[in-house]
């Protein structure tokens, strides 16, 4: 009989759920709109390079992978950054954090939705996107790494969505969530997060035929690169709830996270040098890709500025975060995320994917610059990603205020969900 | 196997893709299978283009394993195979594909392909200063596209030929980028062939008509050398360049090549042990 109380209950849940997010401000309408308009705008584009083929994007022979994969790998780390928040909430008991690990499970959750998508737009025939799931289709297992990605990504996301649905709808029933269960998947998250990153990075890594790629420190540098732009939305959104919820968020959670950052983009930055040193000095024919990403090839020079634009935004966003004064004040901190996501961003998207294309296995210069359908589909495919975030946390902020509780249920204590989960 | 009459049932079969969308793989279909789906496909090829289209499922042959070699001193830069190529297995016309790429290269800076000019102008061939380098699937005796490929759409034949089932792949682009000799050419948009340009004579892992989004590449002319003939490429090159045969029989004219003269393989540092190799016959 428990059972089916807890099924009846769940649909209560569920169906309390809808209502909250059907119900909202003029400025919460505004922001679902605009998702929902772009969403349509890169439906339409979608459409239009499913009937025609990738003819559409500006993907051929000599760069096949591109923008749409460069999202993919800078969402896979935005992905696996939970685990920022996750270690020292858990593994140091630092509790000021702890209340704020569920929105890095949330922020994962939409990311791992947006990967999919991308993934999705990419392939050439994406009707066929069933033969990489067993039983009907099949994984080419130990050896490709894409069908070992496909395993983890989709691993990741069932387990984040069982930690947050878990969680959320024992809080919604008043209770705290078993700590048997709970801690262990919460645990358990932090080397799937690694994992995820890691077996992207490989994807990438294991190709001899690039030599741009086929160098060790790439894994290392996708999980510095990521543990930087993750918890820069992180921030951001933590002071958002903070102004226009009940939402306690201890400062001291902010600052503790941007100098995690900070140490993070050190790294980052160090291994980007060391790769630097390495294809400068030994000036074999390999310094080819890293010429092309920063000065350009002859006329070829479509991605230069962007590489230095990158370049720029993570050190400057080092330098904010490093300095305890800048990192503490509002304003030089959310100069220093944007930043921070900008120099992400535009070295993932752009030029991790395109100067390991460019030139060719041949030699030849093929120049790759977005086409619009890419950039429209890319925009509607981040609506998506934003349209999830913002739904599943307009549900979990009551729930994690004990606004939103079943009825009957005593009023949740003020003291922090996460925290009592211990 | 569920044939084409269920998956126009569900909106599938469609001349979108002219395969239906059901279809498992290749691989593992039983005989009796392979029979219903070459039936389907020859029907529907051949209404498509109006004559006769057979497509063959012969298996490899016995104590084969074909090898291929390439005398760069006589390769004059003509293209005439990449024509050939073209036409024998049905590349797309438009837009181009082409299976063979051959490089100018700089006679004073050897085989450096970061100086490779794939877009000389074949009408003035040879050009002083300059060797031809023609480079196709190289047939890798540890293929690293094989490797890569998530769905297992792309594996080497008993008879050492790395071939890609159309009707399993996914178009993820992994062996493009694996390949490191630019050997696959994924579909951007529906192929295009007049139809009285189509060669009817075709073979389910080779040259048939293949659709949008998918990957393809050489095969050693997979529908000929089943059948004891030579690829289109060896037969057409003017100058006699290209050798083609058993590498299991001592006395084939690879074998020989192998033998007598200096050999080469591209990127051998890759390790990906080519059964296309280079020579200089001169």
């Amino acid at each position: 009989m428990a059972a089916v109380t807890t099924i009846r209950l769940f649909a209560q849940f569920v169906t309390g759920s809808m209502r909250i997010v059907l119900r909202g401000n003029a400025l919460y309408w505004l922001w679902i709109s605009f998702l929902l308009v772009l969403i349509g705008a890169g439906g339409i584009a979608y459409w239009s390079q499913l009937h025609d083929g990738l003819i559409q994007t500006n993907m051929r022979d000599q760069v096949s992978w591109a923008y749409y994969i460069g999202n993919f790998t800078f969402l896979v780390g935005v992905a696996a950054a939970a685990i920022l928040l996750v270690i020292p909430a858990y593994v140091y008991q630092w509790k000021p954090i702890k209340e704020v690990v569920i929105l890095g499970e949330l922020l994962a959750i939409a990311a791992i939705v947006m990967c999919g998508l991308f993934v999705t737009v990419d392939i050439g025939r994406p009707d066929r996107f069933w033969h990489l799931f067993p039983p009907i289709g099949r994984l080419n297992l130990p050896s490709s790494l894409l069908a070992w990605d496909v395993l983890v990504l989709n691993g990741y996301l069932l387990l984040n969505f069982v930690i947050v649905t878990y969680l959320l709808f024992s809080l919604y029933r008043g209770k705290h969530p078993d700590k048997r269960i709970f801690t262990p998947l919460v645990l358990f998250s932090i080397p799937a997060a690694i994992a995820i990153h890691t077996v992207t990075a490989f994807l990438y890594n294991g190709l001899a035929a690039r030599p741009f790629w086929n160098a060790s420190i790439l894994a290392p540098r996708f999980i510095a690169s990521a543990l930087c732009s993750g918890p820069a939305v992180l921030l951001i959104l933590m002071q958002l709830l903070r102004r226009f919820t009940r939402f306690h968020i201890d400062d001291r959670a902010i600052w503790k996270v941007a100098e995690l950052m900070a140490y993070a983009m050190f790294i980052n930055l160090f291994l980007l040098g060391a790769e630097v040193f390495k294809d400068v000095y030994s000036d074999t024919e390999h310094l080819v890709h890293m010429r092309y990403m920063f000065f350009g090839i002859g006329e070829h020079t479509a991605i230069v500025p962007y590489m230095w634009l990158s370049v720029f935004c993570s050190f400057a966003a080092f330098v904010l975060f490093l300095i305890p004064k800048t990192r503490a004040h509002p304003v030089t901190l959310n100069l220093g995320c944007v930043l921070i996501w900008i120099g992400v961003y535009l070295e993932k998207g752009m030029g991790l994917v395109i100067p390991g294309m460019t030139p060719d296995t041949l030699g030849e210069i093929y120049e790759y610059f977005p086409s619009r359908v890419e950039f429209e589909v890319s925009a509607g495919i981040f609506s998506v990603g934003f349209l999830v975030f913002t739904l599943m946390v307009k549900v979990a902020t009551p729930i994690m205020l004990g606004e939103f509780r079943i009825r009957g249920a005593e009023t949740a204590e003020h003291s922090a969900p996460m925290a009592s989960a211990k | 196997m569920i044939g084409c009459a269920a998956a126009a049932a569900s909106g599938g079969c469609s001349d979108l893709t002219h395969t239906s969308w059901f279809r498992g793989r290749f691989r593992e279909m039983s005989d009796a299978e392979k029979k219903d789906v070459i039936a389907d496909l020859e029907k529907q090829h051949s209404e498509r283009f109006a004559k006769a289209v057979t497509v063959g499922a012969e298996p490899p042959l016995e104590g084969v394993e074909f090898g291929y070699a390439l005398d760069i001193s006589r390769c004059i830069g003509c293209r005439r195979c990449v024509y050939a190529c073209v036409e024998e297995n049905n590349q797309s016309r438009d837009p181009q594909v082409h299976w063979i790429r051959v490089l100018e290269l700089d006679k004073d800076k050897g085989i450096d392909l970061a100086h490779a000019n794939p877009y000389y102008d074949a009408e003035k061939v040879p050009r002083d200063g300059h060797f031809y380098l023609p480079v196709a699937c190289q047939q890798c005796q540890n293929p690293p596209c094989v490797k890569s490929c998530p769905v297992g759409a792309t594996w080497t034949e008993a008879d050492g030929i790395v071939v890609i089932d159309y009707d399993w792949c996914i178009g993820c682009r992994c062996c493009m980028s694996a390949c490191p000799y630019g050997a696959r050419h994924i579909n951007l948009m529906e192929p295009h062939i007049p139809a009285e340009e189509l060669n009817p004579k075709t073979h389910y892992l080779g040259n048939r008509p293949r659709m949008k989004g998918v990957v393809e590449k050489c095969t050693f002319c997979i529908q000929r050398v089943r059948n004891g003939r030579y690829p289109a490429c060896v037969e057409v090159c003017p100058v006699g360049a290209r050798k083609f045969g058993n590498l299991l029989d001592p006395s084939s004219e690879v074998r020989y090549v192998i033998e007598h003269k200096r050999v080469f393989v591209l990127r051998s540092e890759l390790n990906t042990r080519p059964r296309f190799i280079y020579f200089y016959g001169l």
